[in-house]
């Protein structure tokens, strides 16, 4: 079984590589691939067989205008769209080896090695620590917590600013540090991969500045797959880019080329900033 | 239910077995009241209990028909509204297009004590303070009637239709407000002949509602209405109503199996049914409603 | 100016006139409500307050009004909501946790939720009858308290199902996300996030709809309490009055020193719903105010 979707697996890493102009300078096997990924809202087509692969310890990002499907595609990748009455999704999510959206696989425990921080700071109405620990907690990880909770906190850069108030709401925060929160809470559950949905979209540039410094730090642990409208901030902070319009993955390569050599007039004009 | 943790099983059956209490309830309640219903229409035709005009099955000789308690009900149901719905809708025009956030804060919890108050506290109210006012007003008027508990009644359902009433006028868009005061219309005329109008099926869902509650009202009726049988139009006279019925057979004792318990679950069904209806028809109004502002 | 415009200014002024009378009566239909409340409140202080005394409270009910309490009802009361609260609350709560976060969306769920907001609308004493053919009949439970707080609780379910799912609805879906991103399956997510954040609204929820049971009559005398009880339950198997039984019960006899009781035993029902109403407005208040 394994073994099969292994060959599945290289076979569609070669199509895509060789649809990539350049080709990609990167030899791992990827942690996650997307191979031909739909999704419908009811009737309508929000993601039109996407197909990318992420690799291990690489940023990648995806842009294109609003509506274009980005962030639906990114709650894919950890099943957050199994809540979403209505929704049907066609094609296949490895992670791995394993098709995320096989039948035996537990959407929860996946949940846990595919970590997600959304649009807004949603910090629990409970104190920083407990914001923190209770992730561990309610899988399992009961020990060492305190070294736990410190350990994401000074992952997420955020420890020298909160460690005099652990037991405080996590929403006294600002809006940046809550944001630094929710990601320090997805570290401390030591994911394999971070899905970002637009973290920044909420903060002022000096917030977004720390972040986009932490996930550089962060790529060094983790892949990490991020969803943004500022191309600025793709360039900056991301490996790879996916250019997405209206539902289909227009182009797909090394983020300094698609900015550069951009193969797709669509990229190009999107990039050149025409549309969007 | 195929990722469902083990250790959390339990809860998952506990949760849903709750939801399911709730059918149960009502497969009991339409099964019970039929059932002892059968019994009674094994005995007595359902023409003479629909038709006929004497209803004394605790004397003899008995007569079982239901016509005095259905309009001892009517009549109750349609003189408090005509108490409920003017108030009721004035009032909700008051909060949704007059009053500031200020006054609403205080007007509201009014209604809400109103709501709130137990109906027995009303038929009291009836009984010692509205029928004495009554008796001055019309010499005629006896110590148990209907227009005492109606009034009562009236301003016990009063609430339901202003809240109701309300939301429905304040869900119509303001865009449609400034239409009216565009064409140089007044306030009231706004209110009356724009807004009014635009959340009418909202107000008529709240009419049905107030009504289908005044039907099934128990105490304040039993209290102030008395417990006579009577085929009459005249709210000055006595009557009794379904529920009144059944709680002056509760306080007698009437052993099971006789045709007399059984008469609890006909007009219990009966109860049933024509509340059940009204429920129905308001929520078929209030569907209309929400697809013309959503 | 033109006769036409002279016509439309005259008329104009008795436009304004009938939109002042027009707010004026909306005014008054307003404070009708408060005014009959204000009746209300006069006719039963005035009536009952020289009854209302330390014996009144410690009494059992008498053929003597001087002499008559309210001890059996009150002993009744709380018995009959102890035991209502212990089976509808565990049962409402879980049932609209169901319905909010687990249940799937389907036509039968949808028929159930159709279901329980059409029993909302069961008039009480229908309640009664399901009581005294299931518990007292066929259940063989009696004319006993435990009857008695089962068929309350039947009659309170819709409502507090009703109110806590208002209350779960409130709770954002970030916070749920937030949870299921970390692993959380959907009960740890329930238990630990959305229970806590709603646990106000649906305490509000619960305590109004208690306070409606503690007023409610006709469902308990169709299951047989007793108007005249001068004993203290002991056990949830003995028979057992309450206080607006009580109330009803010196409200229908003629003389008009029962009727005074009845006006005292009102007064001590309304101080304990206004305590009731007090506790979930403050509760509602500070729900309010965190969630800004």
């Amino acid at each position: 079984m394994e073994t099969s979707n292994r060959n599945i697996i290289e076979e569609h890493l070669k199509k895509i590589r060789s649809s990539v102009k350049d080709g990609i300078d990167v030899d791992t096997f990827p942690i996650m691939i997307s191979k031909q990924l739909s999704l419908y809202y009811g009737d309508f087509k929000a993601v039109n067989e996407a197909s990318i692969p992420i690799f291990p310890q690489t940023v990648t990002a995806v842009i294109g205008p609003s509506g274009c499907g980005k962030s639906s595609y990114l709650r894919c990748f950890n099943r957050m769209n199994d809540y979403i009455p209505g929704v049907k999704i066609d094609g296949s999510i490895f992670l791995h080896d394993q098709d995320i959206y096989d039948e035996d696989v537990d959407p929860v425990s996946l949940r846990r090695k595919i970590g997600m921080v959304f649009q807004k700071p949603n910090p629990f109405p409970k104190t920083i620590y407990q914001n923190i620990a209770w992730g561990p907690k309610i899988n399992g990880m009961k020990d060492h917590m305190d070294d736990r909770v410190q350990q994401a906190l000074e992952k997420a850069a955020l420890w020298n600013e909160v460690k005099d108030k652990l037991h405080q709401s996590g929403l006294s925060l600002s809006g940046g540090q809550q944001q630094r929160l929710c990601i320090a809470r997805t570290i401390a559950m030591e994911p394999e991969v971070i899905l970002m949905d637009e973290p920044c979209s909420a903060l002022d540039p000096i917030s977004t500045g720390r972040i986009e410094d932490l996930i550089f730090e962060l790529k060094k642990k983790y892949s990490i797959v991020i969803v943004t409208h500022n191309m600025q901030q793709a360039a900056r902070v991301s490996d790879f880019t996916v250019f997405m319009y209206q539902g289909d993955v227009i182009e797909y390569g090394p983020t300094e080329r698609i900015f550069t050599r951009p193969q797709k007039k669509q990229t190009e004009d999107y990039v050149r900033g025409k549309f969007g | 239910m195929k990722f469902v943790r083990l250790k959390e099983v339990p809860v998952h059956i506990f949760l849903l077995f709750s939801t399911l209490l709730s059918v149960c309830t009502t497969i009991a309640i339409v099964f019970f009241l039929f059932k002892e219903s059968l019994v009674f229409f094994k005995e007595v035709s359902v023409f003479e209990y629909l038709f006929g005009t004497k209803w004394t099955p605790l004397f003899h000789p008995q007569h079982f028909g239901f016509l005095p308690l259905l309009s001892g009900t009517l009549l109750i149901a349609f003189c408090s509204a005509i108490v409920s719905i003017p108030l009721g809708v004035m009032t909700a025009i008051y909060l949704s297009e007059y009053a500031n956030s200020k006054v609403r804060t205080w007007l509201k919890p009014v209604l809400e004590i109103l709501s709130g108050i137990p109906t027995v506290v009303y038929g009291y109210f009836a009984l010692t303070f509205v029928t004495p006012i009554l008796k001055y007003l019309f010499p005629s008027t006896l110590v148990f009637n209907a227009a005492s508990a109606s009034i009562v009644v009236g301003v016990m359902t009063l609430p339901m239709i202003a809240s109701l009433s309300d939301d429905a006028m304040r869900a119509v868009p303001r865009s449609l407000r400034d239409a009216g005061y565009a064409l140089g219309a007044t306030k009231a005329e706004v209110s009356a002949k724009i807004v009014f109008p635009a959340a009418l099926s909202g107000v008529l869902a709240s009419f049905v509602l107030a009504i289908s509650r005044a039907i099934g009202e128990t105490m304040a009726v039993t209290l102030a209405a008395g417990a006579t049988p009577n085929l009459t139009i005249n709210p000055l006279e006595s009557v009794q109503t379904m529920t009144s019925y059944i709680v002056q057979l509760s306080l007698g004792d009437t052993p099971h199996g006789t045709l007399e318990y059984q008469t609890l679950f006909v007009i219990g069904v009966t109860l049933f049914l024509i509340t059940l209806l009204m429920n129905f028809i308001s929520e078929l109004i209030l569907r209309k409603y929400r697809q013309k502002y959503e | 100016m033109n006769s036409n415009e002279i016509q439309y200014e005259k008329h104009l002024a008795f436009r304004r006139k009938k939109s002042r009378i027009f707010r004026h009566m909306c005014l008054a239909a307003s404070l009708f409500g408060l005014f009959f409340l204000g009746c209300l409140f006069y006719n039963i202080f005035s009536n009952g307050f020289s009854y209302l005394s330390l014996n009144f409270i410690s009494n059992f009910p008498s053929r003597f009004p001087e002499k008559a309490g309210i001890l059996s009802a009150i002993s009744g009361s709380i018995w009959l909501m102890s035991l209502t609260a212990l089976f509808s609350i565990p049962i409402g709560v879980a049932a609209s946790i169901y319905l909010e976060e687990f249940a799937p969306k389907k036509a039968f769920m949808k028929l159930i939720e159709i279901n329980i907001s059409n029993l909302a609308g069961v008039p009480s004493v229908v309640y009664g009858l399901l009581g005294l053919a299931v518990f007292v009949r066929v259940f063989g439970l009696g004319r006993s308290i435990l009857s008695g707080a089962m068929t309350m609780s039947l009659l309170v379910l819709p409502v507090i199902i009703i109110a806590s799912r208002e209350a779960i609805k409130t709770v954002p879906d970030s916070l749920r996300y937030a949870a299921l991103a970390l692993g959380a399956t959907k009960w740890q997510m329930v238990k630990d996030h959305v229970l806590p954040s709603a646990l106000p609204g649906i305490m509000t929820g619960i305590i109004l709809s208690l306070s409606r049971a503690i007023g409610e009559t006709a469902p308990l005398l169709v299951v047989g309490a007793l108007g005249f009880v001068a004993f203290t339950p002991k056990s949830p198997m003995d028979a057992f009055t309450v206080l607006p039984i009580q109330i009803f019960n010196w409200a229908s006899r003629p003389q008009a020193e029962f009727h005074k009781l009845a006006a005292a035993g009102i007064i001590v029902l309304l101080v304990v719903l206004l305590i009731m109403n007090s506790i979930a407005i403050y509760l509602r208040y500070r729900f309010q105010n965190r969630n800004k």
